[in-house]
């Protein structure tokens, strides 16, 4: 047989690879997602209301200064964050740094019960009413986690919830690295 | 009243315009309010992503508006408007990507498949008219046996 007889048979087999090639890709990796370009760059400075707290007190990447965080942006009207927090909740203590929680455009009484209600992991919880630090930080979907080290270096962001995969594979390994860099 | 009538229209005809009633601005002239709808077109909303800022109702596009009218009048330019999204949104705000590393793909990526295309067209072209001489010879053979 002539190999041009086999041409549409070669390029249907070349077509059915490249889908088969773009499904895979895609049940593992999100189209969407915007790499973020704070990488390995400073993390914006911020001093925000802490929550639930009556005096003015402020906090932000000033106190956070010399030890590696996670700042876990969440909010009582995102569905995601519902199905993330279970995680954060359970495996708390193996993530061995602080957990700083920013309450993002949310009405602090929702905030307050969604915290009552499923429990609060976060070792403080700052409040960006406006959105406008989570702009800075180019937030644009909660939940949405940074890894900051020592030296205020953005070193890792997880968009969308840390699923335990994400967190065995991705997370620890780079709060490892933050922690051993410094 | 011609005139009065020629206001109410004029005034309702701005007052439809669909990023005017998105979320009202005070701009402080016209030219500014031109130029801040021709920024916002060019920039990306992140939350629905085949969306302009100029035509997005998400939460994030509306505070994304503000800061962009705010630092418009603070007196930055374009440019530095948009390095400043850039800063925290990287490339993917814009509409009209710059040429760098990156993007070189993108850029190019259109003119690389045509080649491509035309190579293979090329290719079939030149050995179909290749064939057709060769068929044709015989052919033309057996019509003269007719004759």
């Amino acid at each position: 047989m002539k190999l041009s007889r086999l041409a549409p048979l070669i390029g249907f087999v070349l077509l059915l690879l490249l889908f088969g090639f773009a499904l895979r890709w895609n049940m593992h990796n999100d189209a969407r997602e915007v790499k973020s370009p704070l990488i390995g760059k400073p993390a914006p400075s911020y001093s925000l209301p802490v929550f639930g707290d009556s005096s003015d007190r402020r906090y932000g990447s000033a106190d956070l200064q010399g030890q590696p965080y996670l700042l876990n942006v969440f909010a009582s009207w995102c569905f995601a964050c519902r199905e993330e927090h279970p995680l954060l909740m359970a495996e708390r203590a193996r993530l061995g740094v602080a957990l700083i929680g920013l309450n993002y455009k949310d009405e602090p009484a929702d905030a307050q019960r969604w915290l009552a209600q499923y429990g609060d992991p976060y070792d403080t919880v700052i409040v960006d009413y406006d959105g406008r630090a989570a702009i800075d930080f180019g937030v644009y979907g909660a939940p949405e986690t940074f890894l900051v080290d020592g030296a205020g270096v953005v070193r890792y962001k997880r968009i969308g919830p840390i699923t335990p995969a994400v967190l065995q594979n991705e997370l620890l390994p780079a709060i490892a690295a933050a922690k051993g860099g410094r | 009243m011609r005139a009065l009538i020629l206001l109410l229209a004029l005034t309702s005809a701005l007052l439809s315009m669909p990023t005017l009633a998105l979320d009202p601005l005070p701009f402080k002239d016209r030219a500014e309010e031109v130029r801040f709808q021709a920024l916002a077109r060019e920039l990306r909303c992140l939350v629905c992503q085949n969306e302009n800022l100029a035509d997005s109702h998400a939460p994030l596009a509306r505070d994304l508006r503000q800061q962009v009218f705010e630092q418009m009048q603070s007196g930055k330019t374009d440019e530095q408007i948009k390095i400043w999204l850039t800063d925290r949104y990287s490339d993917f705000v814009l509409y009209d990507p710059p040429l760098r590393g990156g993007t070189v793909l993108l850029w190019f990526g259109p003119l690389l498949a045509l080649l491509i295309g035309a190579g293979i067209v090329t290719v079939i072209v030149r050995r179909r008219s290749r064939d057709v001489v060769l068929d044709n010879s015989p052919r033309n053979s057996t019509e003269e046996d007719w004759q």
